[in-house]
């Protein structure tokens, strides 16, 4: 269970890239493939989505519909880049003030066309107090003029910084000059609704039978805890180029369930697949097996506020103790790779000198931690003693066996186990009410602060439990800067100190493992966002 | 839970027709008993896995979370008798060890709806009248409480502790037991001896405790050999939906959840602690079967 | 009869409003918040999903308010599903649950009494045994063991039956989870109905049937069967209780998308209406069907009378 990534798109776009018009992509049949009769594509989806209103959802799965039902100003190709949606082109001038010009035969599948109007609606409604968005923060993220103010329920949602300038030109004002902002409109909580159903129909609007999207598919069934399907939208404004003639989105939060029906032919796509059983996989089903980076990190997180983890010297003990070749290699052995930095090195620009530690071998580490640990006062006959909380899943509760035991077996330290359910262990987090705890993050977008910004001190998910003042300096002076070079080594400085401080212990950098029927072409295997799109792919015939 | 019905009934039968005749009773009933032989072999290889949870553990080389990277999913060998599991930990130190756990929730999850359900029952029984009726409405409504439903909520929100468990599922089975014991109780309450210590003087509290309960244990033991199986399975239920005992302890349940898990890579991971759990539960059941046919004067 | 009934509903009231309240409480003061989420949430945001779902008012006006919608019938709207409402949510999950449950539910009655009454008849052969230790077998393998054996080896090896899914109720999909399901009530009705069966035909009435000359088959249904049917009735609320707390293990195994699925996930997601309007069903269920059997066990049993 990580919902943590927030899916925004990846890398940072220049202004250059800006006011370019690019061809769109659809499904992209290469020659020479012979497509299957049946187009319909089964995919596996994790648990069940919490709603399909983009205004209401915050999760992966929900956002994996979502993308195929409604179209946001922009979409991602194959590899990641930001390509035009609703939006055919864009400009700024400052950074701060976006045009965006819509594309004219876009329609949404009653008929009706897709106008700035529904922009300038479905952005009000986001951020709109009485919608109770829990991402309506991102619109704050991104500083639009008065979104914070509206969410505080102290403007009235009619002064966001939005405006239609005519049917097909919408236009967006910020507070601060904000780089990346057009690549921030691929998020599902940007995507627009139709005014008149959602009106018409309140919270019901997203069943099949009132349903109206601008999305290459509509959903056409939705039984909860089986299955969503999705049919192509006819009035899409590229339908002609989309070849499947159904998606189902089945929430299988099982495993090995889904690995299961995938190998008993019912299911073109898991969401993930169980790590027990990834070696026999491989083996076996070596074409079913698909693999690509991901941008995430797993790690521990201590609470330096409380003994025994206020002394840096036992929290550097703690990390130095985990053996994270055995864990990347042996125990989970996907192509993970052993972290000794928050940001994952996938992310682009990144490639920082391993700290001191990170370049030992884990008979000298092991040593070192010993060594610290003894200066720190605890011994054979005070043996260190805390609490791991983690979340309760089998992948996170094998390596927090596997780690204590290193522990054990190196420091002598023992280690009592903690598994919490999701939400019980977001509230303990909150409440600082740990030691030791498994966290891991996914990136919001394809850039080191999406990570690093985590332990700033004001940070309720990592930070609050470091606030160290020299930490927050770095990540001041980064926002800041304006040089590149410079900010690229201001990152560096502030894993440096994390290295120092070690308020976490990173452990591992994530990969999503999945299993993929050979039969299904245009899967997306570079998007390191896992941003995937129905309309892309098709049914090869076997 | 399991033939619970089938026994509860058969219960109120024997206590409808049970005679006070002293020991003779008990006499017979180990007569009986000795000569049911499958209820017989039960007693031997409970005895025998009872005594190897216990004691075997202790003499292996490995402890039950010593983990070895360099062994996961090892399958069955001299060195490790059942296997490995997916942290080369060894399953035959691990399935004695998870039938500690699961023994001692079996056996103390049916002690707490025993004693519950047995002060309930005999105090229901011997008071009688208007608070006889309130006690029973009570467990009538207890009765349609979905009780399972309530502990995974209580588990999930609370946290898994190996106490909350026996207790909630103690709490769930002394329903039964409550009820056995008051019909027992009752046809108790009228005989003289009672009505001579009410005679002389004594406490109703003393005579709860010093004539009605030492009278209906017969019932009981034969009541909570029987519970104790499907208190095990019960824990075992709990683990599947992942509110078992802590990592790195584990029960059969939590062994064989996870055993189900890896069947076609790791078999033994599923069938040792499996034959193991089975095997317990027959003897049990068995056993129970045997107490209780023995103690049914009608089947002499 | 008509006033037995009555007084059974009577006695439902108070049942449902201690079940309600333990509920409500329950979920009320359990650590964890429907609305937590990884990145915490601005208090403003936090404040604006609170008053939306009336969980900024005192705890005994949202119970007071919970327990007039509860009388109207209004479950109130799902805190995770949020396009749903809890009528609706339960409504969708039920017939599955119920299709599932009653299938094999009949299954299990039917199968276990013949093969009961089969074994009973043939008391000591070597078919009373197998029968026997098959039932035995059973009854102690857990269906979470089962199922996943069911499934390697009817639908990934065999491919006769899918692995899980609903598919709107079409037969083959069902066929797994009724089995998985039903093994341990099949087990113990043949357990319960050997044991009464013997008994039966070991009584005085039976013999003097049998001095009399009749044929062994007319006097086993015309005369013993319905009252070894007697302990067979009233495990009927137990399994009952036993197949609705197993379609939580059943349905995740399998996807299906009913009652057991949707009350897990509720749980774990602290969906706080969702698992209450669960519970509340279910309990109402458990007082239906134990009305129903104390009504069977009036039919089959002479002694007792209303």
């Amino acid at each position: 269970m990580h919902f943590k990534r927030s899916l925004l798109s990846t890398a940072l776009l220049t202004t250059a890239l800006m006011g370019a018009s690019f061809v769109a992509q659809a499904a992209v049949v290469p020659e020479g493939v012979i497509l299957a009769a049946k187009q319909e594509l089964v995919r596996g989806n994790g648990t069940e989505v919490a709603s399909l209103d983009p205004h209401k959802t915050e999760g992966v799965p929900e956002s994996h519909v979502i993308r195929d039902l409604l179209e946001g100003l922009v979409n991602q190709d194959a590899n990641g880049k930001t390509i035009p949606g609703m939006a055919e082109s864009w400009e700024t001038t400052d950074n701060k003030t976006f045009i965006f010009h819509l594309r004219k035969d876009a329609k949404w599948s009653n008929g009706d066309p897709v106008t700035a109007h529904d922009f300038v609606y479905s952005f009000q409604r986001a951020v709109d107090p009485s919608t109770a968005s829990p991402y309506s923060w991102y619109y704050e993220m991104t500083t639009m003029v008065n979104a914070s103010e509206i969410i505080a329920g102290k403007k009235d949602k009619s002064t966001l910084g939005v405006k239609a300038l005519d049917d097909f030109t919408f236009e967006v004002k910020l507070q601060n000059a904000l780089p990346y902002f057009v690549m921030m409109m691929g998020h599902t909580t940007v995507k627009p609704v139709h005014k008149a159903t959602v009106e018409k129909f309140g919270d019901k609007w997203t069943k099949p039978e009132n349903f109206v999207g601008n999305g290459a598919f509509v959903v056409s069934k939705w039984v909860v805890n089986e299955r969503i399907e999705l049919t192509p939208n006819k009035h899409y404004w590229d339908n002609k180029n989309t070849v499947l003639t159904k998606v189902t989105f089945l929430p299988i939060e099982n495993q090995v369930a889904e690995m299961n029906r995938f190998l008993s032919g019912e299911l073109h796509m898991t969401n993930e697949l169980p790590n027990e059983h990834f070696r026999r996989l491989k083996k076996k089903y070596p074409e079913s097996v698909a693999i690509k980076g991901n941008l995430c990190t797993y790690y521990y997180s201590f609470n330096t506020k409380k003994p025994p983890f206020d002394d840096v010297r036992v929290r550097k003990a703690v990390s130095y103790a985990i053996d994270r070749n055995i864990i990347a290699n042996a125990i989970l052995g996907q192509g993970q790779k052993p972290a000794y930095f928050l940001t994952p090195e996938i992310v682009a620009n990144f490639s920082p000198e391993l700290p001191a530690y990170g370049k030992l071998s884990q008979k000298e580490r092991n040593a070192q931690a010993k060594q610290l640990l003894e200066e720190a006062g605890y011994n054979q006959a005070n043996p260190l003693k805390f609490t791991l909380l983690y979340n309760t899943s089998e992948n996170h509760k094998k390596l927090a066996v596997a780690i204590g035991s290193m522990w054990k077996k190196n420091l002598g330290v023992e280690v009592v186990l903690e598994n919490q359910e999701w939400k019980t262990y977001l509230d303990t987090k909150k409440q600082g009410d740990f030691e030791a705890a498994r966290a891991g993050w996914c990136g919001d977008y394809n850039e080191a602060s999406t990570f690093t910004s985590l332990m700033e001190g004001k940070n309720t998910t990592g930070g609050i439990h470091y606030q160290s003042a020299a930490y927050d300096k770095l990540i001041k002076d980064a926002i800041e800067t304006t040089d590149e070079a410079k900010r690229q080594q201001l990152y560096y400085a502030q894993e440096a100190l994390l290295a120092e401080d070690m308020p976490l212990a990173p452990i591992y950098q994530y990969v999503k493992a999945r299993l993929l029927s050979p039969a299904v072409g245009g899967y997306a295997a570079n998007n390191a966002e896992d941003k995937l799109y129905s309309k892309d792919m098709y049914i090869i015939a076997q | 839970m399991i033939t619970k019905k089938e026994n509860v009934d058969a219960l109120e039968k024997f206590s409808e027709n049970l005679e006070i005749e002293g020991r003779s009773l008990w006499q017979d009933a180990a007569i009986r008993f000795k000569r049911n032989k499958a209820a017989m072999v039960s007693l031997v290889i409970l005895a025998l896995i009872i005594l190897s949870v216990i004691f075997a553990p202790m003499l292996s080389q490995y402890a039950f979370d010593d983990t070895d990277w360099y062994a996961m999913h090892v399958a069955p060998s001299s060195e490790h008798l059942f296997g490995t599991d997916s942290l080369g930990r060894d399953l035959f130190v691990r399935t004695l060890i998870g039938g500690r756990i699961s023994l001692m929730v079996g056996v103390l999850g049916a002690f707490v709806a025993v004693v519950i359900g047995t002060v309930y029952g005999a105090t229901s029984g011997f008071i009688g009248g208007r608070t006889d009726r309130i006690m029973m409405r009570i467990l009538e409504i207890l009765y349609s409480i979905p009780f399972m439903f309530l502990v995974i909520v209580l588990v999930t929100f609370f946290g898994r502790n190996i106490y909350l468990i026996f207790v909630a599922i103690g709490a769930i089975a002394w329903l039964d037991m409550a009820r056995i014991v008051r019909g027992q109780t009752l046809s108790l309450r009228n005989k003289e001896f009672i009505e001579a210590a009410h005679v002389s003087g004594v406490s109703q509290w003393n005579i709860i405790r010093r004539h009605i309960i030492p009278n209906v244990l017969g019932i009981v033991a034969v009541y909570s050999t029987l519970l104790v199986p499907s208190m095990i399975l019960t824990e075992s239920f709990l683990s599947f939906l992942g509110l078992g005992v802590q990592e790195p302890m584990t029960s059969w349940g939590a062994l064989l959840q996870e055993g189900a898990q890896t069947m076609e890579l790791a078999i033994w991971q599923l069938i040792f602690p499996a034959t193991f759990m089975v095997l317990t539960l027959f003897c049990f059941n068995y056993i129970g079967d045997g107490l209780r046919d023995a103690l049914d004067p009608k089947d002499r | 009869m008509f006033k037995f009934i009555f007084k059974r509903i009577l006695e439902a009231i108070p049942t449902m409003l201690i079940l309600i309240t333990v509920s409500f409480f329950l979920m009320r003061f359990a650590p964890g918040n429907p609305f937590s989420s990884e990145r915490t949430l601005p208090p403003q945001v936090m404040e604006n999903i609170n008053a939306k779902y009336g969980l900024d008012k005192p705890v005994f006006v949202q119970y007071t308010t919970y327990l007039g919608n509860v009388l109207q019938g209004d479950l109130g709207p799902s805190f995770k599903y949020k396009d749903f409402t809890v009528n609706e949510l339960v409504a969708d999950a039920l017939p599955v649950s119920a299709k599932i449950g009653v299938v094999a539910f009949v299954f299990s009655l039917i199968f276990g009494v013949s093969v009961g009454t089969l074994a009973a008849l043939r008391q000591n052969s070597w078919l009373d045994y197998a029968v026997m230790s098959t039932a035995m077998l059973g009854i102690v393998m857990p269906s979470f063991v089962l199922a996943p054996v069911l499934i390697y080896i009817f639908s990934i090896g065999l491919g006769w039956f899918p692995a899980g899914g609903w598919m709107d109720g079409s037969w083959h999909y069902m066929v797994l989870p009724v089995l998985a399901m039903a093994m341990m009530y099949v087990a113990t009705f043949a357990r319960i109905t050997r044991g009464s069966m013997i008994e039966v035909l070991n009584s005085n009435f039976i013999r003097t049937a049998r001095a009399k000359g009749l044929s062994y088959r007319y006097i086993v249904l015309k005369h013993a069967l319905k009252p070894a049917m007697l302990p067979v009735v009233s495990y009927m609320g137990p399994a009952f209780v036993g197949i609705i707390t197993g379609s939580v293990v059943i349905e995740t195994i399998f996807g299906l998308p009913g009652i057991g699925k949707l009350f897990v996930n509720a749980a774990f997601n602290r969906d706080y209406s969702l698992v209450m309007g669960v519970t509340i069903l279910i309990g109402f269920l458990f007082i239906l069907f134990n009305a129903i059997v104390d009504i069977l066990l009036a039919y089959v049993d002479p002694k007792i009378r209303y």
